[in-house]
């Protein structure tokens, strides 16, 4: 049986839905790590079920509280509102018409405290499982269920070879990995899964290598076991 | 390895059942014997927490359409109740659960969200009532879970894709594999207990009312509670479901496809459409989701 037990009991989990409050909560929190710098303001657009049934799910509640970092199966997220007031956290949600082919589908923007911007658009896929598919300008197919590392990189020759070097010499194995480019000799982006947990210290040995101009990691999956 | 259910009893010829279902997902999760346990028991205490949360006050939910259902419940099931004080106990710590859902408190899915309430509330009372250990009612849940690993694969647990049938049907009858097996019946007993209880629900379709995860939900987490319970004592007293339980699940999982649309989470159908679920759907669809702050 390739089905695990605690995909049967489980998830542990705020209700009343798994794909409208708990894969809610999972989308957003998701997307702030991904943006990974501090934000004051977050705008949601929501798409399909979301806009017309989210109200009497708390699908509002649960993607706010995903901003503010809070898991899942955290009892706070009844309160998000307060909680986003307390923090000076301001947000906005709106009805988007959103070009996606999933039901529960909202696009996520966070207005950074430096001034710039992350866009994040993502669905929740049912049972609380989410798919992040764009970040920016970058399409994507991120369930973030393994580690996962995010790099902009110069689109230039050799690049790649010593991101791949630099994880063999970690002995970190690949699980994935996804590249994507804006123009050809522009901004690339390397999306990456691996089997193993990564070390913090990944970031600082990236950013030594020539061509890399920013890296996030994030251990996805990890801390849910 | 095991695929279906008639695998599952086949290898818990050799040892116990609880025991397959364990080894399987130490190999698949790569976790060790304690940590699945330890996971388990977590679980399960989020059960606890949530089948008993409601009972002593009522919680607020979008609609309150089943607030304070369960405190209602738990005061008559203290007062010699008509089917028992069993019973009783079992559906309204299901209501619990539901209410607990409902308001935004936390759940443990099984195996799904609106399903919530029947697992914890069969699994709590019959423990209970038999006096079992803690590790024999997290053999019971590894038991149920087993099953339930098997409707995934081989059918749905989705109320939108085979209807309340999928969804309570399914947490019926895994709550009914974990009550034989707490009692002490044999793996075959386990798997009729499951047919039986499957039986008795096919065709159940998913109508919520304004789109909320409270009427029918709550009731549907009561009755299909004692729908468990009653496959339990047939299966105990050597009934069989003569049909094996492999192809029930087939027939649901058809059953399931079969079902109209508008039978089938989308509030399009059932008692949804009733003229006062209409008037209750406008009330709540008065609460705005597009809010600023």
């Amino acid at each position: 049986m390739n089905i695990s037990v605690f995909d049967v009991i489980g998830p542990i989990m705020i209700g009343p839905s798994s794909s409208h409050t708990a894969g809610a909560a999972r989308l957003s929190r998701i997307a702030a790590q991904i943006c990974g710098k501090p934000f004051d303001k977050v705008t949601f657009g929501l798409y399909g079920s979301f806009a017309k049934t989210g109200a009497g799910h708390g699908t509002d509640k649960a993607l706010l509280a995903g901003a503010l970092g809070f898991k899942e199966d955290d009892e706070r997220i009844a309160d998000a509102y307060r909680y986003a007031a307390e923090r000076g956290l301001k947000y906005e949600f709106y009805e988007a018409d959103l070009n996606v082919e999933y039901e529960n589908s909202c696009k996520i923007v966070f207005f950074c405290t430096d001034g710039s911007k992350t866009t994040i658009l993502g669905s929740s896929i049912g049972g609380g499982r989410i798919i992040i598919t764009k970040i920016n300008d970058t399409q994507t197919e991120l369930y973030a269920e393994r580690p996962t590392i995010i790099i902009n990189q110069e689109d230039k020759k050799g690049v790649i070879s010593s991101i791949t070097q630099l994880l063999a010499w970690q002995g970190i194995n690949v699980a994935l990995m996804r590249l994507t480019r804006s123009a050809k000799g522009k901004t690339a982006t390397s999306l990456i899964e691996t089997d193993d947990v990564l070390p913090i210290t990944l970031k600082d040995l990236f950013l030594q290598l020539d061509g890399i101009k920013d890296v996030r990691i994030l251990n996805f999956g990890v801390e849910e076991e | 390895m095991y695929k279906n259910v008639s695998q599952l009893i086949d290898q818990a010829k050799h040892m116990p059942l609880h025991r397959v279902i364990l080894e399987n997902e130490m190999q698949l999760s790569e976790m060790t014997e304690k940590e699945v346990y330890d996971r388990l028991e977590k679980h399960y205490d989020t059960m606890v927490s949530a089948a008993t949360r409601a009972i002593m006050q009522p919680l607020e939910m979008a609609g309150n359409f089943i607030k304070g259902q369960s405190f209602k419940q738990g005061k008559y099931a203290s007062s010699n109740p008509l089917g028992g004080e069993y019973i009783n106990n079992i559906m309204t710590m299901a209501l619990s659960c539901c209410e607990v859902n409902a308001s935004m408190g936390r759940i443990c899915a099984a195996p799904t969200a609106g399903s919530c309430g029947i697992l914890p509330a069969v699994l709590i009372e019959t423990a209970r009532k038999l006096d079992s250990t803690r590790k024999e009612v997290l053999n019971a849940l590894l038991v149920a879970s087993g099953f339930g690993a098997i409707f995934i694969s081989n059918a749905t647990v989705s109320g939108a894709e085979g209807g309340c049938q999928a969804e309570c049907g399914v947490a019926a009858a895994i709550a009914a594999a974990a009550a034989v097996y707490l009692y002490g019946g044999t793996p075959k007993m386990c798997a009729n207990a499951v047919g039986i209880a499957l039986m008795n629900c096919m065709g159940l379709i998913c109508d919520p009312v304004a789109g909320l995860v409270q009427l029918p939900c709550s009731f549907r987490n009561a009755g299909q509670a004692a729908n468990a319970v009653c496959a339990a004592d047939l299966a105990l007293a050597g009934q069989t479901t003569v049909i094996p339980v492999d192809e029930i699940i087939e027939a649901m999982y058809k059953v399931g496809k079969k079902l109209p649309i508008e039978l089938k989470e989308t509030s399009l159908g059932g008692l949804a459409t009733t003229p006062t679920a209409k008037k209750l759907e406008k009330k709540v669809n008065k609460i705005s989701i597009f809010n600023q702050g």
